[in-house]
């Protein structure tokens, strides 16, 4: 059974991303503001509990909601106050949702928590969220199943990665299905969704339609 | 999709992942929009902010507060979306805050409550289970159930009267830009496939090297035959009457060098 991924688009990609962008470099010219979850998850346990973290809810038994976390990300993208330029079109990546099930969180927390995103990101300040959710295909995870469908019904533009259907292939890695939920221009026969297939290269991927792979042509 | 709007009670607009319905609502909004008030809980719906306009009793007490304050008479009230409000409150409370909205209105309009108040929830299917669903269907008196096919949309349309048998309707559409509707005839043609009536129909039977069709006498001596399990009344009769004497069916044995014949009954020592 292939394992399948899902991806939800908030709004649609801004076009002034350029393939192969160096997240370091970006961190260094305070392009790109980071939080590294595994490391962080470690400073809230040696930090004095009054002070706020974003991952405070590892910390709280019954914690009801990721507050805190959305207090980070908006606290982020305020203008910085020695003058220079305000974010425009910010892009908030989020890898991945599905992480903050497993450390104990509920579906309508994690929803909440991309609710308050959007209104930020992608209504205040007309940016972008790009969020990674896995589908491991299991019908009992209702948790995850809430998750998945209710991120869906806010994206408006949804890239379901999977396996090939045939198995493992040497130079077609997977299949990408995309769906637009919102079309700009509906017509009488439009395409909701197109699939393609692709192959995971050293820094970028590139994608064929199927059966077209240059491996087989 | 007018007769939507002419709907009174609870209408439920059920989309999926696939078909999405929130551009139908804002369509069916605009078209309805005599003085559009808009409540506005997209920024901060659990009041995280703090800002102290949050109104009291979450977005349940914001619904209700928003059917006191508007004027008795003919009111449609959008929910986007029904499914947010589910999967907060328990569907006990929603379904009876659903029910007091409609009594309350009545009250105030000292009309019969199914001519005063619209409720037009999105509902997303795949986020609840079936019992939450059949709860609001059974409160609905319209559901609206979107799918598509071929890259074409379609509402289907159940409208539960009272004292009437429920009707359905199938309308193809599509929301334009402006947030105008526009409804098509039916699907589009690609998907239905149509039989050519010009082609002549072709026996297949007609150019084989062998023969499959039976004469009249073949044909006569095919249905007069009785099958050998078909339990007849002349085979019942048959095996009643007393059969021929066993001399007409004799078995004719030679033994040969080998075998031993032994006139003895080997059962002989049996007390059967």
């Amino acid at each position: 059974m292939p394992t399948q991924m899902a991806a939800s688009l908030c709004t649609t990609f801004s076009p002034s991303t350029s393939k192969g962008v160096s997240l370091t470099v970006a961190r260094e010219c305070g392009q790109l503001v980071f939080l590294e979850g595994l490391k962080s998850s470690v400073d809230v346990f040696f930090r004095a509990q009054a002070e706020p973290h974003p991952l405070q809810f590892l910390r709280e038994a019954n914690a009801e909601n990721l507050q805190p976390l959305y207090e980070f990300v908006r606290e982020a993208l305020k203008p910085v106050d020695d003058g220079e330029a305000a974010w425009r079109c910010p892009v908030l990546l989020v890898d991945d949702l599905s992480v903050l099930l497993s450390l104990g969180m509920g579906a309508v927390a994690v929803l909440d928590f991309i609710h308050y995103c959007r209104a930020t990101v992608c209504w205040e300040r007309k940016g972008n969220i790009v969020a990674l959710v896995h589908d491991s295909g299991d019908t009992e995870d209702e948790e995850n199943n809430i998750l998945l469908n209710g991120l869906s019904h806010q994206s408006h533009l949804i890239l379901r990665a999977e396996g090939l259907a045939t198995g493992f292939c040497r130079d077609v890695h997977g299949q990408l299905r995309i769906l637009w939920r919102t079309p700009s221009q509906p017509t009488t026969q439009r395409d909701w969704s197109l699939t393609y297939q692709y192959k995971i290269q050293d820094k970028s991927v590139s994608f064929f339609a199927k059966g077209m792979s240059p491996a087989v042509l | 999709m007018e007769s939507v709007l002419a709907l009174r009670g609870l209408v439920l607009l059920r989309d999926s992942v696939e078909w999405e319905g929130r551009s139908l609502l804002k369509a069916l909004i605009k078209k309805a929009a005599l003085g559009l008030v808009y409540y506005d809980l997209f920024r901060d719906p659990l009041n995280w902010a703090q800002t102290g306009e949050a109104l009291p009793g979450g977005p349940l007490g914001a619904l209700q507060a928003m059917c006191e304050r508007t004027d008795p008479g003919p009111v449609t009230v959008a929910l986007d979306s029904l499914s947010w409000l589910l999967l907060r409150l328990p569907c006990a409370a929603l379904c009876q805050a659903l029910c007091a909205m409609s009594r309350q209105h009545a009250c105030r309009g000292g009309g019969p409550a199914a001519e005063q108040l619209c409720v037009l929830g999105l509902l997303h299917r795949e986020l609840h289970g079936p019992g939450p669903m059949g709860a609001l269907s059974s409160l609905a008196q319209a559901e609206v159930t979107l799918s598509g096919t071929a890259g074409q949309a379609s509402a289907h349309m159940l409208r539960r009267r009272p004292r009437q048998r429920p009707t359905l309707e199938t309308l193809w559409f599509s929301v334009l830009p402006d947030l105008s509707l526009d409804l098509q005839g039916g699907p589009p043609l690609e998907s239905q496939p149509h039989p050519d009536p010009h082609t002549p129909q072709v026996d297949p039977a007609s150019h084989l090297t062998f023969n499959l069709h039976l004469s009249k006498r073949e044909r006569e001596a095919k249905d007069s035959l009785t099958l050998p399990f078909q339990f007849s009344s002349e085979k019942q009769q048959a095996l009643l009457r007393p059969g021929p004497s066993p001399a007409t069916s004799r078995i004719f044995y030679e033994p040969d060098a080998f075998d031993d014949l032994d006139p003895e009954d080997p059962d002989g020592d049996l007390d059967v």
